[in-house]
Order: C-alpha cells, then sequence, then structure tokens
C-alpha cells in the first residue's frame, strides 16, 4: 500500500518487509494515516454498497421482473443504505476530517492519537459484523442471511416476532460498535479545534473546513447517543425481555422512530457540514477569491447545528402525530432553509467577479452548488407537511435524499478527493481522466435521479421489490436503472485514476494550487510530524499573507 | 459549448416541472399518466393538498430559476480568460448590506410558506365531520387490508367500498386506521395523503370521493416481505349502490348442496384456522375474511384477478403469485383441491 506516501524522506521505508510495513499501518496512530485507512475502507464499501444499488436497480428496470425475490430485494436496500451511511459516507467524511484538520490548523497530530486509532477500528469492525451477517445471522448453521428490516429499522419489525434468526443482531451491532467509533472521533475533532491550534489561530481565523467539522462533531455527539441507546434497548426487547417498542406489550412503535430520527436528521448535518467544508475551500481557491462572508458563513453554520436539532420529526408528518405537532415541525424544517440558503449565496458570492478554473475539482463543486440547490428546494416540498403526506415514503423522497447524499455530498467530496489527492499522494491525478469522471457521473446521476421524482409523483411507494404495470412509472425506472451504469462507469474511472496517477502521477510540489491554507504549505505527502516547526498565523489565508506581503489578508 | 452544458443542468428539472403543470392542467379530466397521480385529486383534502403543492411548486420554481441564473451567470461571465494576465482578481472578503438582503428575503418566504402550510393542515387534519359519516376500521395485516364496517356488520378485505359523496351535502368516510402486527401506511394518491397504520397507536383519515369509480394505492410503508403486493383498491360507489353492497354483505355464507364436499375440505384443514366464513364453522381471524369471496375482483391484496384458476394457484402454491406471503401452501389432492375452489366459487 501507500507506505512511502508518509515515510520520512530518505528514510527507505519502503523497502522494508511487508509484514513490517502492514504491523505499521495497524498500529498506526498518526492522524494522516489513519485518515487514508478510513478513506480506503470507505472506497471499499462504496463498491460493496454500489453493486447493491446496481442489484436493486435491475431488479426495478421493468415491472413484474423477477431478477431477484423480494427476500434478496429486501436485504439489498437495507444493506445498500446502512452501508452506504455508517460505512461509507461517514467514514470517508472523518478520513478527510482527520488528514486534513491538524495540517489546516498548524498542528502535529490530533489531540488524542490512540483514540483516533481505536476509533478508526471501531468502525471498521463495525462494518465487518454487519456483513459477517451473511455468513453468521442465522447462528451456527452457518447460513446466516442479511438485515432485511430497513434502514430505519422501524419497530415492531425488528421484535423477534417479525425478525428470526440473528440478521437483526448483526445489524444492531454493527452499528452500535461503530456509532462508539464515530463518537470518538467526533470527541477528538471538538479537541483538537479547541486546543490545538497553532499560535495566531484564533477561532475567527480558523479555515471555515474547521469550523464546519468542529460543528459536525458536536453534532455527532449529541445525534449518535440516541441512535447507540436505541440500539441498546432494541437489544434488551429482543434478548432480555424488555418492552421498549413491542407493541404486543404495551410499548411504542412511535418511540423508535423518535429516536432514530433525532439521530437520522442531525445524521444529514453530520454528512453535509463537511460537504460544505470541502466546497468553502475548493471555491475560493478556484475562484481566486477569499470566502465571501467568512463570519455569516460561520453564524450559517451554527446556526443549522442548532436548528437540525429541531426538525427530526419532519421524517414522521404521516405516523399520526396531530395538527399543531406537525405545523411545529413544519416551521423548523422550514428555518433551516434559511442559513442552508445563505451558504448558497455565499459561494456564489465567493465566484462573483472572480477568475474560475474549471479544474475537476472545481467542476464536482459547481455542480454540488447546482444539485443542492434543487435538493433544497424539494426539501422544502417535502417539508411541507401536507405536501409530504403524498411525498413522504414514495420515490420523490428516494430521489431527494439521493439529491442530497449524491448530488451534494458525494460530489463535493470527489472534489475533495481530486483537490487533495495532490497532498496527499505527492503525484498529480490525471486531468483528461478526471473530466471523463465528472462527465460520466454528471451525466448517470442525472438520468438516475432527476426522472426517480417523477415515479414518486405517479404513486409509487419506496421498498417495493416489484411493481404493477398500468402506473405510468415504467419508463421512468427504465432511464432510472440506465443512469446507474454510467455513474459505475464514472466511479471505475475515478479509482482507475487514482491508482493510475498513484504510481505513475506526476509529483508535485507543496502546493499545486496556489492555495491559502496551511496544509499547502508543507511537504506532499507531508512528513509524519506535519510541520518542522510550528506555523503563526495572523490571517485567515496564511500562504496569501506569504505570497502577498504588499496586500496582506 | 459551457453555455450548452449549463443548460443541460436544468433539463430534468424543467421535464419534472412540465410533468407537474400538465398534471395540474388535465387533473379534472380522465386521469393522466398514472392512476395513483397525485396531481389528479378527487377529494377535498387531496384538492387542498394539491392546491398547496402548485403554490410551494411556485415557490420553489422561482427560486430555482433565480438562483440557477446566477450560478450560470457567474459560471460563465468570471471564467479564466483564455488571455489572462496572472493577477489575482479584487479580493472582495463580504457585505453586510448584501448578506442582509439574502437573510431576510429568506425569512419572508418561509414566513409565506409556513403560513399557507399550517391553515391546509388545520384544514384537514382538524375538519369537523358530519354527524352522517361513514365510519370504517382498516387494520393492516401482513400483507393484506382488513376492513369492518361497525354498527353495519360488514367484514371485508382488500377492497374497500365508500359512497361518493355530493360537494353540497358530503357524506365523507373516516377510517379509523389500526395494525395488526407491523408498520403499514394507507395511500390511495388520488384520494388523500398517507397516513401510517402502526400497532398500539390508532390514527385515523378521512376520505370524502366526490366522483364515483376505482381509485388504487398500495402499502406505503415497509411491513416485511411482500410489501410490494400490499395493493389498495377504493370502490367509490354512488349511494344506492353502496348500500345494496353493504346489504349484500350482511348476509350469512349462502352454501349449495353440491358445494358440500369442499365446504368439508375447507372446514377440517388448516383453511379455520384463518379464515372466516359467516355462519358456518370456519371463524379465523388472522387471515382475510372469505364470507363473500366472490364479490371482490382479486385476490392476494390485489396481487391476482379473482378467478378460478387463479384461486387454485394460490391454493395450491402461493409463493408463485406472492412469493413470501403468510398462506401456506395448502399441500390438497387434486380432488380436494377441485373440490374446496369449487366451495369457495360458491361464496358470493
Amino acid at each position: 500500500m501507500s507506505t512511502d506516501a508518509i515515510a520520512l524522506p530518505g528514510t527507505g521505508l519502503a523497502s522494508r518487509p511487508i509484514v513490517v510495513r502492514l504491523h505499521e499501518w495497524v498500529t498506526t496512530v498518526d492522524h494522516k494515516r489513519l485518515g487514508i485507512l478510513y478513506i480506503i475502507y470507505a472506497l471499499v464499501f462504496l463498491l460493496i454498497a454500489g453493486i447493491e444499488a446496481i442489484v436493486i436497480r435491475i431488479q426495478l428496470i421493468r415491472p413484474h421482473n423477477d431478477f431477484v425475490s423480494p427476500q434478496v430485494f429486501n436485504r439489498m436496500f437495507t444493506m445498500h443504505g446502512t452501508t452506504m451511511i455508517f460505512f461509507v459516507v461517514m467514514p470517508v467524511l472523518f478520513g478527510f476530517a482527520n488528514y486534513l484538520l491538524p495540517l489546516m490548523i498548524g498542528a502535529r497530530d490530533m489531540a488524542f492519537p490512540r483514540l483516533n486509532a481505536f476509533s478508526f477500528w471501531m468502525t471498521a469492525f463495525g462494518g465487518l459484523l454487519l456483513y459477517f451477517s451473511l455468513v453468521g445471522a442465522n447462528g451456527l448453521y452457518g447460513a446466516g442471511n442479511a438485515p432485511d428490516v430497513g434502514w430505519f429499522a422501524y419497530a415492531p419489525l425488528t421484535s423477534q416476532t417479525f425478525s428470526l434468526g440473528h440478521s437483526t443482531d448483526f445489524w444492531i451491532l454493527g452499528i452500535l460498535v461503530s456509532g462508539f467509533g464515530s463518537i470518538g472521533v467526533a470527541i477528538n475533532i471538538v479537541s483538537t479545534v479547541i486546543c490545538m491550534r497553532c499560535p495566531g489561530m484564533t477561532l475567527a481565523k480558523m479555515p471555515l473546513f474547521a469550523w464546519l467539522n468542529f460543528v459536525m462533531a458536536g453534532l455527532v455527539i449529541l445525534a449518535v447517543s440516541p441512535l447507540t441507546a436505541a440500539q441498546i434497548m432494541l437489544l434488551v426487547d429482543r434478548y432480555l425481555g424488555g418492552h421498549f417498542f413491542d407493541t404486543q406489550a404495551g410499548g411504542s412503535a412511535v418511540m423508535w422512530m423518535h429516536f432514530f430520527w433525532i439521530f437520522g436528521h442531525p445524521e444529514v448535518y453530520v454528512l453535509v457540514l463537511p460537504a460544505f467544508a470541502f466546497v468553502s475551500e475548493i471555491v475560493p481557491v478556484f475562484s481566486r477569491k477569499p470566502i465571501f462572508g467568512y463570519s455569516v458563513m460561520v453564524g450559517a453554520t451554527v446556526a443549522i447545528g442548532f436548528i437540525s436539532m429541531s426538525v427530526w420529526a419532519h421524517h414522521m408528518f404521516t405516523v399520526g402525530m396531530g395538527a399543531n405537532a406537525n405545523t411545529f415541525f413544519v416551521l423548523s424544517t422550514m428555518a433551516i432553509a434559511v442559513p442552508t440558503g445563505i451558504k448558497i449565496f455565499n459561494w456564489l458570492a465567493t465566484m462573483w467577479g472572480g477568475k474560475i478554473d474549471f479544474k475537476t475539482p472545481m467542476l464536482f463543486c459547481i455542480a454540488f452548488l447546482f444539485q443542492f440547490l434543487v435538493a433544497g428546494l424539494t426539501g422544502v416540498m417535502l417539508g411541507t407537511a401536507p405536501f409530504n403526506w403524498h411525498l413522504g415514503n414514495s420515490y420523490f423522497v428516494v430521489a431527494h435524499f439521493h439529491y442530497v447524499i449524491v448530488g451534494g455530498i458525494l460530489f463535493a467530496l470527489f472534489g475533495a478527493f481530486y483537490y487533495w489527492f495532490p497532498k496527499m499522494s505527492g503525484k498529480m491525478y490525471n486531468e483528461t481522466l478526471g473530466k471523463l469522471h465528472f462527465w460520466l457521473f454528471f451525466i448517470g446521476f442525472h438520468l438516475t435521479f432527476d426522472f426517480m421524482h417523477i415515479p414518486g409523483l405517479l404513486g409509487m411507494p419506496r421498498r417495493i421489490y416489484t411493481y404493477e404495470p398500468g402506473r405510468g412509472w415504467d419508463t421512468w425506472n427504465l432511464i432510472v436503472t440506465i443512469g446507474v451504469f454510467f455513474q459505475a462507469a464514472g466511479i471505475l474511472v475515478f479509482l482507475g485514476n487514482f491508482i493510475w496517477s498513484y504510481f505513475r502521477g506526476e509529483s508535485v510540489g507543496s502546493d499545486p494550487w496556489d492555495a491559502w491554507t496551511l496544509e499547502w504549505s508543507t511537504n506532499s505527502p507531508p512528513p509524519v510530524y506535519n510541520f518542522a516547526t510550528i506555523p503563526e498565523v495572523k490571517s485567515r489565508r496564511p500562504l496569501w499573507d506569504l505570497k502577498h506581503p504588499d496586500d496582506p489578508d | 459549448m459551457r453555455l450548452v452544458d449549463k443548460f443541460g443542468h436544468g433539463i430534468g428539472l424543467q421535464i419534472f416541472v412540465c410533468v407537474c403543470c400538465s398534471a395540474a392542467a388535465f387533473a379534472d379530466h380522465a386521469v393522466p399518466f398514472s392512476p395513483t397521480n397525485i396531481f389528479a385529486p378527487a377529494s377535498t383534502a387531496a384538492k387542498s393538498i394539491f392546491g398547496l403543492s402548485l403554490f410551494v411548486l411556485a415557490v420553489t420554481g422561482a427560486i430555482f430559476v433565480v438562483v440557477f441564473t446566477l450560478l450560470l451567470y457567474s459560471v460563465v461571465k468570471f471564467r479564466r480568460q483564455k488571455n489572462d494576465d496572472g493577477r489575482e482578481p479584487p479580493q472582495v472578503y463580504g457585505s453586510n448590506q448584501v448578506e442582509i438582503a439574502w437573510t431576510v428575503i429568506p425569512v419572508l418566504i418561509v414566513v409565506a410558506l409556513f403560513m399557507a402550510t399550517a391553515r391546509v393542515i388545520a384544514d384537514i387534519q382538524k375538519a369537523s365531520l358530519p354527524a352522517n359519516t361513514i365510519e370504517v376500521v382498516a387494520i393492516g395485516h401482513q400483507f393484506w387490508w382488513e376492513y369492518r364496517y361497525p354498527g353495519r356488520g360488514v367484514v371485508t378485505a382488500n377492497e374497500l367500498h365508500v359512497p361518493v359523496s355530493d360537494p353540497s351535502n358530503p357524506t365523507p368516510t373516516l377510517i379509523k386506521l389500526l395494525s395488526a402486527d407491523t408498520d403499514h401506511s394507507f395511500w390511495v394518491p388520488r384520494l388523500a395523503g398517507k397516513t401510517d397504520l402502526i400497532p398500539n397507536h390508532p390514527n385515523s383519515m378521512w376520505i370524502d370521493p366526490q366522483e364515483t369509480g376505482l381509485y388504487l394505492g398500495q402499502c406505503a410503508q415497509y411491513c416485511g416481505t411482500q410489501h410490494a403486493k400490499m395493493l389498495l383498491r377504493v370502490y367509490v360507489q354512488s349511494r344506492d349502490d353502496f348500500d345494496r353492497w353493504i346489504q349484500q354483505q350482511r348476509q350469512p355464507a349462502f352454501v349449495k348442496e353440491d358445494a358440500s364436499q369442499g365446504q368439508r375440505v375447507f372446514e377440517t384443514t388448516a383453511c379455520i384456522n384463518c379464515h372466516t366464513v359467516a355462519g358456518t364453522a370456519a371463524n379465523g381471524r388472522f387471515g382475510p375474511d372469505l364470507t363473500h369471496l366472490m364479490s371482490r375482483d382479486t385476490i392476494a391484496a390485489g396481487a391476482a384477478k379473482n378467478t378460478p384458476e387463479s384461486l387454485r394457484q394460490w391454493i395450491l402454491n402461493p409463493d408463485s403469485i406472492k412469493p413470501g406471503s403468510l398462506m401456506p401452501a395448502m399441500q390438497l389432492s387434486d380432488q380436494d383441491l377441485v373440490a374446496l375452489t369449487a366451495y369457495l366459487e360458491t361464496l358470493r
């Protein structure tokens, strides 16, 4: 693997036996190696969950298709959702935060390096536990199978009565274990941002990346804890005779929904704030302007953090909470559109009057802006409770949240991959392949998720393994499935580009983008200790000050 | 080229808006695009949701056009020129006036959207229903619907019958929603938004369909293996037809003499553990009531047409119609199967 990417110059680590090098990776507490481990781990699961998505879409390509059985289909969407949220997007974002935060704030490592390693391995084992269900879920027979309760696993479908065997237990344990990892990372990020900033870097001079990840980590602590509690309660129900969610013994299915979504909605912001962080770093550099309205951006981030804790029940407009509760959650949901909108305007204003360079990272960020705008607007539609009574649990909501997670978060993430790959590897990626990846994925994304809104408007509910002909859904589903293959091709180009560039790419210096934050002041890849001397900063753009001593920030 | 690419961005949404608008334009005629189109409302609640939807679509559409135009403009206008002099553009750090403007305007839009939404929520969820409201209890099962008409002594399955409601003298139907096992959701898009059926958490919703006809929908909350084939059929009938239907459903089963062989098969096998035939020994509650089976158009919650062939197939091998349904394969001899089907066909 990429041991030499992290090696001290001239120590010749690459020539050491592979066992030694592997041992170093397994026992490492270096934030950069752990960051890369998170990222590679997430990419492996991205491929697995992507294949699950392809199975789902082939099954739905036409009505009454029998590519897979209903049982397999239900397992596929459960595993796809669970994997993508808990074992792809969260880890990859933690990986970038891990790798970049200390570099950006001029620190030599995270606040708690050993906790950092512990957190990664908890997340890793969580994912393995979930997939071990495929062999172990039915107990000792060795004939297990994956969970099939859906990624939000509504009670009482998860009770012993309706979920026999151990598949649901593996789902619970996988998320429980990785949840400990997430909380560990979050504590680490909060502590690092508070305690490890270099001299001169006041909170108001931190890169927005650090601010956004700081708020994200706070949300993880608040949101993942209730989920962890709920998983333990569910285990108590299943094995110790508890009745929290056992509706046949007076338990409450609705309580599970509250527990899940008070995790689930802040979780959306846990995922999207780091995406905002990437965009807030990439857009200024490729527009050659500082971020517009830094303090407003910070304020909007903090506002999103607070408001996001009060919107969870907009996932529950159809469960019969009553008119007053519904009205409250409409208001809180719409309120969060304001700080989110402010962010979009500020990114636009950052580009306004700049000199925009359409390198691959910037292409992904511009597509992010467009797609996140659409996702936000369909979100407003879904936040309108009466409209939601139709759209909720239909294919419209599936299209909406994929617009957020793929069109928003994944596009920003691809931008981040291209932007920081030279820093992490010391090599430049291939720009032509990068653009090919962008266009393939862009076309595939729009074929799939634009057209996926329509069957939802025409009454197609989610999570159905097949559908009746004559409902007007056939053509849309065909187009949606075709788009998936463009996306898959794009992903292969993306992986191929990075593997090829890692071995054959051109070496780059420390600052290929002429950027302004501290990570670009050290070598590519950075040495283990990050900075030979701890930097001292005077503004938000320390490298700008260096390059323009006549016109400092 | 860049300009063309950027226009490409909007195509999907434009099509989406076009579909919505044309759906709106045709809403009063035959159902366009789909029998489950949410933009073809046929009852008061669905119509008021539809009105709100158009308002929300118009507002979000306008926001989209404005912001998208700004994005497109800045991408085209502020791209780095070929003959760029390499100098950095003017470094602008922000502007309080601009920030205030684009905070206040969204706040005002949110207030407007919220007020409109709150009114529709109250209109639907706090509506007071007239005294002549029909009451139905819908009970969700894995993977079928049970309907009970309290006070009318009618129990049926999968096909809900309600009277049409004349807007000048409304006879709405109040549906109380219960669940016997897992969560389900009742969604007939042309009649109302969805409401969940949750065990130990009774819900209700009301509909007042204003045109007779068959309205389709299906379970909209994942409830297990056969969630996909838990279809909804609502028959909206004239008041006379509805009253006749109620009369007919109240009768106990009428069994012809020549079907007694099949009745014996039914009553001496596992059938009666789950199914009721009123007026006979069969009083199971786990599966659909079969007293008037032949008055229904479909079996297996809409998964198959109600024909003798599909009845036979359903009894012999339910998985061939609905894999994973809780109806067991009955393992009957050919002779018993023919007799049993003949008996079921008498249950009119």
